[in-house]
């Protein structure tokens, strides 16, 4: 994928958190990972791309930052379940309105959500990923996006 | 009073629309987390209402949309989705929904989608 498309994404979540109020979501600059496994925080959801374009989108965030944009939602119960929901939901959300800019033939699956570092996030392979870290009310997230070009 | 079924299988969104309509208009009377489930309940509660996710598991919801508005083509239809391409909005059109409310969405956006599909 090329960096350009990244833009894609940054506007996406940056305006799912601006549902949420005056706190301003701080997005960092968005980096290349290469031969590395990708950082998880503690809940991540995983979207797998097929169709057009094949590769994986995922957005992985702390506690913190998901008991957040609970509260936000009005969302009292905070409990495991909620956060794995709320996960899924967000990684379901990135992916679905990248087809705004990609079109119907960029097919996503439904969400898979685990909880800590698994032993390792297959990528695929001689595919580029970038990380686009996130900051929001001061608690931590990142989209990875692994996309064909 | 209009029988609402909210369809999607996060709690998180269910839950929400559950506390955005106003229960003088509105009264739920089921919610489902799949296609297959939605087509269960719509059967045994025939709500007049329904919002409904698309990505799902088991029945996607434009296949739930097009069994349901074969068995009553009066139901109104608001498919709340992220997939935000023009092609399935007007695919879920289409197919008999109503109207398309993309997400993700305020609570002021979903009120106003759900009092313009009863409208009419």
């Amino acid at each position: 994928m090329k960096e350009q498309k990244l833009q894609v994404f940054v506007d996406i979540i940056s305006n799912y958190f601006g549902l949420f109020g005056e706190d301003e979501l701080v997005v960092d600059t968005p980096y290349l990972l290469e031969n590395k496994q990708p950082q998880v925080h503690d809940y991540t959801g995983v979207i797998g791309i097929s169709g057009a374009k094949k590769g994986v989108v995922y957005f992985t965030a702390t506690t913190p930052l998901l008991s957040r944009i609970l509260d936000s939602m009005g969302e009292s119960d905070q409990g495991e379940d909620n956060l794995i929901d709320l996960t899924g939901e967000v990684a379901n959300t990135i992916s679905g309105n990248a087809r705004k800019e990609f079109g119907s033939m960029f097919h996503i699956s439904v969400p898979i959500v685990f909880k800590g570092a698994p032993q390792s996030i297959i990528l695929p392979k001689n595919e580029r990923s970038f990380i686009i870290p996130v900051t929001w009310q001061h608690q931590l997230g990142e989209i990875v996006v692994c996309l064909q070009d | 009073m209009h029988k609402l079924m909210i369809v999607d299988d996060s709690n998180i969104i269910r839950n929400r629309i559950q506390r955005a309509y106003d229960s003088g208009q509105f009264m739920l009377v089921a919610t489902a987390t799949s296609g297959v489930s939605a087509l269960e309940k719509f059967n045994t509660h025939r709500p007049n209402v329904i919002t409904m996710d698309l990505t799902m598991p088991e029945m996607d919801g434009l296949e739930c949309i097009e069994k349901i508005i074969a068995i009553d083509p009066e139901v109104r239809i608001l498919v709340v989705s992220a997939l935000s391409d023009k092609a399935t909005g007007i695919e879920a059109l289409s197919l008999g929904a109503s109207g398309f409310l993309c997400k993700p969405f305020s609570e002021e956006e979903l009120v106003e989608a759900l009092y313009e599909l009863v409208q009419d």
